[in-house]
């Protein structure tokens, strides 16, 4: 393992390990995938990944975590998305080709892609 | 490498307290993980003491939160089916807050939401044997900032600003001691971090050497900085396996890093350190005595007229802070002496470790800012009382504290009021006692745990200790006589007054602090060999009362057998052959079983 020559340096280093702890630090975003059977059924598991997969491709800082059965089985699989203190978005039967436009234009242009939301939550 | 800010896994499994508890919790989480393909979505990470000791092993999810408490290996398959396979919380794991309902998130519950953790930040976070994890928040960037952006004097004046105090005992100021051996003559100075933790009940030194073992050498890079040493020894007693290999794996990590070694990150300042390991006993964490081990003589105190920041370790000034002293320096570097000093009270700056035992329900480790009343501690944050009993006293501090009365429950906890209170600060070991705790047994079994840990140099420490224990064994056994506590109240404060150390110095303090706030009690044994807690066995008798509706158990638990009686009729003690042992009071589930 390299010698560290400067301040520089270790901040670099920082950087580029600081997604392995990322899942324990905090983030103003969190997209949540609906894991009850229904959900997993439906393809929640591949959805997650695809969004795991485009956030990582894209290096953003959010966090992804999972939930049991929402109770909208006809519309899973459900993904959330909250972000700061703005109302909770949940979207209905995402699947893993709507993963890259739900994040660009949600999380990046800060649109919503309203044909896919199923409802909105004040936080 | 990749430089994403994402999460690298969905979710990181924290898992603490596997070492004596569960070893195989953590090989049986990996199986499962792999067996349903979850591997490489969620990491399984062996994390240090997270503080909640009445309820370990514990485990802790994140990003969600979930918090398991008192999980084994048998709890694997359903925890990962159903929470990281399907994301529902399995409530059997969770956390039963003693007041009201079950916890299932680690920010809900009372333990760990009313702390306010510095020292502690990353213990339970971290992987302790990863530098990288904690390269990751941050870590080792407070020694950039010293080396880089301050001068050794601006280094001491921000800790000065800060107001921090030494966390081993005394409370000394850190700045001081870092001035002194900053102008201290010498081409060769030491930093010294003393890990021997002697109280009984205390675990918070141990707990941080083993959980976040960096931010201790980064705080002694930053000291040795500001005082111009080079070398560095971190003293842990040798039973303390765990947090010797911990501290022995982050020195040899950091300095793969240059972290530690010559020119630390090209700044051309060089700073080695190794861990010393030595035998454990409670005198040994002072700071002479402590010296004396690392030379390899007795580990015996030392006059201290000559301050060991002048003349110290192998003669040589030598500044000595405990590892929780050290832990806080990078913080206060990196985030500023301002910040630190607007928490806690205005002499008493930061916050406090405290380590709850005794009759408490939420046992462990709790940090909180200086001067939280000892209400806030005992019943917010630990959770109160077990069994609904009634709150009696906190010996704090330590053998060498004091016992605090209920009457005093809502006193600031700071250096400065504790000692008004006859009781001390020490490093923060609390043991709480209920109304069938006798604090003069409390007091006598200090005394007789210090009794072999005198050194026996002063007579005053070596004597005054046996004939104050003898004292007080004497009137727990109803032999005392009114004169005593005279003799008791003049004799402890000769101990403390002729002994040369912090040990004799503060050895009568559960004496004396228990006379002044208990005397009631020492009366009762006395004059009316009584004892109104219930323990001392040669004053009390247990007796069955018309509760009984003869169920038989205590008649089975005696290990005398000397309760008899009929099936659903009243049962009875024979006081000849009863020994006093208090089991039927515990079983008895009718309140059939009385004291008097």
């Amino acid at each position: 393992m390299p010698k560290l020559k400067s301040l520089d340096e270790l901040k670099k280093l920082r950087e580029q390990l600081q997604g392995d702890i990322k899942a324990r630090t905090d983030s103003s975003t969190t997209i949540t995938v609906g894991m009850g059977t229904c959900g997993i059924a439906a393809g929640a598991r591949e959805t997650m990944h695809a969004i795991l997969a485009e956030l990582e491709s894209r290096g953003m800082d959010t966090h992804v975590t999972t939930v049991g059965c929402i109770g909208m089985c006809s519309k899973e699989p459900l993904v959330d998305i909250q972000q700061g203190d703005e109302p909770r978005v949940t979207y209905g039967n995402v699947n893993t080709e709507m993963v890259p436009r739900m994040i660009e234009e949600h999380l990046v242009q800060g649109n919503m892609v309203d044909e896919w939301v199923v409802g909105r939550v004040e936080g | 490498m990749n430089t994403s800010k994402t999460q690298k896994h969905r979710a990181d499994l924290l898992v603490s307290c596997v070492h004596d508890r569960a070893p195989d919790l953590i090989p049986a989480l990996e199986a499962e993980v792999k067996r349903r393909g979850l591997e490489g979505e969620v990491k399984v990470v062996e994390a240090g003491c997270r503080g909640f000791c009445s309820m370990g092993p514990v485990l802790l999810i994140q990003p969600d939160g979930t918090f398991y408490v008192n999980v084994q290996p048998a709890d694997v398959p359903e925890m990962v089916e159903e929470t990281l396979v399907k994301g529902r919380v399995v409530e059997r794991m969770t956390y039963q807050e003693p007041s009201s309902h079950a916890c299932a998130l680690y920010e809900d519950i009372s333990f760990y939401s009313k702390q306010h953790r510095i020292v502690l930040r990353n213990c339970g976070m971290l992987n302790p044997a990863s530098v990288e994890e904690y390269i990751a928040v941050g870590g080792y960037e407070a020694v950039g900032k010293a080396l880089f952006d301050m001068t050794p004097e601006g280094v001491i004046e921000e800790v000065k600003k800060a107001g921090l105090r030494g966390r081993g005992g005394a409370g000394f100021a850190a700045a001081r001691k870092w001035e002194t051996g900053r102008k201290a003559e010498g081409d060769i100075k030491y930093v010294l971090a003393n890990g021997d933790e002697g109280d009984p009940n205390c675990f918070m030194d141990r707990a941080l050497m083993e959980a976040d073992p960096h931010s201790i050498l980064e705080g002694m890079i930053i000291g040795a900085y500001a005082m111009d040493a080079h070398q560095g020894y971190i003293y842990i007693p040798y039973e303390h396996t765990l947090s010797v290999k911990t501290m022995r794996n982050a020195i040899e990590s950091a300095r793969a890093y240059g972290l530690i070694g010559e020119d630390i990150l090209g700044s051309g300042f060089d700073f080695e350190v190794e861990v010393r390991v030595g035998a454990h006993s409670f005198v040994g964490g002072e700071s002479t005595a402590l010296m004396h081990a690392i030379e390899g003589t007795v580990s015996e105190p030392r006059p201290k007229h000559i301050h060991t920041t002048e003349v110290g370790l192998w003669g040589k000034p030598t500044c000595l802070n405990n590892v929780k002293t050290w832990n806080l320096v990078p913080e206060i570097i990196g985030k500023g002496a301002e910040w630190f000093a607007s928490i806690g009270t205005e002499k008493s700056t930061g916050t406090q470790v405290f380590s709850l035992a005794g009759k408490i329900n939420n046992v462990g480790l709790a940090e909180v800012p200086m001067g939280t009343t000892i209400r806030e501690l005992i019943f917010d944050v630990g959770g109160g009382i077990p069994n609904g009993r009634e709150f009696k006293a906190i010996q704090i501090g330590g053998p060498s504290g004091g016992a605090v009365p209920a009457s005093l429950l809502d006193m600031p906890m700071d250096y400065e009021t504790l000692e008004e209170a006859g009781s001390m600060m020490g490093t923060g070991g609390v043991v709480v006692l209920d109304d069938r705790s006798c604090v003069i047994d409390v007091a006598r079994y200090f005394l007789d745990f210090l009794k072999d840990q005198s050194c026996g140099k002063c007579s005053s420490c070596r004597e005054g200790i046996r004939y104050m224990l003898e004292m007080l064994t004497n009137i727990t056994e109803g032999k005392g006589k009114m004169s005593d506590l005279e003799v008791l109240e003049r004799m402890g404060k000769s101990v403390k007054i002729s002994s040369m150390c912090g040990l004799g110095k503060s050895v009568p303090n559960p004496v004396l602090s228990t006379l002044r706030h208990f005397r009631d009690e020492y009366v009762a044994h006395i004059e009316d060999h009584k004892c109104p807690a219930g323990v001392c066995k040669a004053l009390i008798e247990h007796y069955i009362n018309d509760q009984c509706n003869g169920c038989g158990l205590c008649l089975r638990k005696c290990p005398q057998d000397a309760i008899t009686g009929e099936k659903k009729e009243l049962h009875t003690i024979d006081a000849e052959k009863c020994i006093q042992c208090g089991v039927c009071f515990d079983v008895c589930r009718f309140d059939a079983v009385g004291v008097r």
